[in-house]
């Protein structure tokens, strides 16, 4: 791993370094599995995941880390979770070197990520739509009804 | 003006506003000019829930301009009862017509239907969400008793869930206007909505909230009166308590402005006592009949520069 200037978050890291992957670091604290489930990641294909939850950092009082190896996340696939993890940073590794480290950016929109709180937005039924969310100034903002979120984004994860 | 669908009123810009206008008064002065203007084309109705006067007038405009209309009937009697989804719905029905016009009780169809239809598709109402030819009707009114600029306007009633509400204070965000809005706590306009109109006015025309009609009364040229409804209260006292507080008759008019123009969406339950109807402030009843000149307009265009019977 390279230096982050985070002694504790680095000898964190070091106890599990993966591989080849990707390393989702600085998530806020709490908000791992949120992360996996944006994601799409729950171990059922057999990925090779690890967790840290509540790790003590400098950046953020507490933080979580995701590692998954043997999967290299795109920018747009990462760039979702700035909705609930505005401050991670993606680390992705390749021969247990940080080849590329970046931030996530937050997007335009966000599709079949979240549901619609709102039960009368055709979107929650059974029409052939995935869920659409423009993200707008402090919040996101569905597509179809109009609905405005600016808290608790991450209990709307479509699981 | 987006020519192939009509879903929003946040849509239309003030050019699309005055286009369709202008058009329904050029129709309005001479319908026979259009007669057999779109002889041959079949407008679909697709009412997921019941309506009397946009399903009627949609349905005398296509004919006055020489169309025909076909009807998918109540939902008991569709398919929509065998849970058959609205996005399968829409592409059947897309095959045997030229346009279509959609009701639903889900806010967002008409977004989600469009995305699946290649013909015009109007939205006549989608649950509390939008009923953008309401508000052209609503807007041709105003501009032939009011004018559109300079305009001092209250909106009172059921702010919350009335759709034909949400559309006009969109559009009405295009012109000089003054928009006050007059109702119960319990029923003011959706955040979501309120947001908007400052994005999209930027300081240039104000909105004001308020819970008494006569704050405003004397300013406004015209006043927009909406049904509360029953449902919308825990119980029959609270109900007839609010509502009460935003009915009209001669004694409240006594306040307003010789000038002042009444309108309502219709049907109207209380909200605005039948010895209004005979003053010259109402205008509710010639809004209903600007529905069609306004509907054959829109319909004109949409068919014209759609294809149908491209000139």
């Amino acid at each position: 791993m390279s230096n982050s200037g985070d002694d504790r978050s680095e000898h964190e890291l070091r106890v599990s370094k993966i591989h080849n992957g990707t390393v989702i670091d600085h998530i806020n604290g709490g908000q791992a599995l949120n992360v996996l489930a944006i994601l799409g990641i729950d171990g059922s294909q057999g990925e090779e995941i690890s967790v840290g939850m509540n790790v003590p950092s400098d950046r953020l009082a507490r933080k979580d880390i995701v590692k998954v190896e043997g999967r290299e996340l795109s920018q747009d696939e990462v760039d979702v979770l700035s909705l609930i993890a505005p401050d991670a940073t993606i680390n992705i590794v390749r021969e247990y070197d940080v080849v590329e480290k970046h931030r996530v950016e937050r997007p335009e929109v966000v599709v079949g990520v979240l549901s619609c709180p709102n039960d009368g937005c055709i979107s929650t039924g059974d029409e052939p739509v995935d869920s659409r969310f423009e993200v707008v100034d402090d919040g996101v903002r569905c597509s179809y009804c109009g609905t405005i979120v600016r808290e608790g984004i991450a209990s709307l994860i479509e699981h | 003006m987006r020519h192939d669908h009509v879903i929003t009123s946040k849509h239309l810009s003030r050019a699309d506003v005055e286009t369709v206008l202008d058009r329904a008064a050029e129709i309005a002065a001479d319908p026979s000019a259009v007669a057999d203007r779109h002889a041959g084309a079949l407008l679909g109705l697709l009412f997921f829930e019941p309506s009397t006067r946009t399903k009627l007038s949609f349905e005398t405009a296509m004919k006055r301009l020489g169309g025909d209309v076909v009807d998918m009937g109540s939902v008991e009697s569709s398919s929509v009862t065998k849970g058959e989804t609205l996005a399968d719905t829409v592409r059947v029905i897309e095959g045997y017509t030229d346009a279509l016009v959609l009701r639903h009780p889900k806010e967002g169809a008409a977004t989600m239907a469009s995305e699946f239809v290649d013909v015009p598709l109007l939205n006549a109402g989608d649950g509390a969400g939008q009923h953008p030819t309401q508000t052209l009707l609503d807007l041709y009114t105003i501009r032939e008793n009011a004018g559109l600029d300079d305009l001092t306007i209250g909106i009172m009633g059921d702010l919350k869930y009335g759709r034909t509400v949400h559309s006009l204070a969109y559009a009405l965000s295009n012109f000089d206007t003054r928009q006050h809005f007059i109702s119960p706590e319990s029923l003011q306009l959706p955040r979501e909505v309120v947001y908007d109109l400052h994005q999209q006015q930027g300081g240039r025309t104000g909105i004001r909230e308020h819970q008494r009609l006569e704050a405003v009364l004397g300013d406004l040229d015209v006043l927009y009166v909406t049904r509360i409804q029953r449902e919308r209260f825990p119980d029959e006292s609270e109900y007839r308590k609010v509502a009460g507080e935003y009915q009209i008759d001669r004694e409240t008019l006594e306040a307003a402005s010789d000038d002042l123009t009444v309108m309502h969406p219709l049907p109207r339950v209380d909200e605005i006592a039948p010895e209004v109807d005979d003053t010259e402030y109402a205008a509710y009843f010639e809004q209903a009949h600007n529905g069609v000149p306004v509907r054959m307009a829109l319909l004109d265009l949409l068919l014209s520069e759609g294809g149908v019977s491209d000139e």
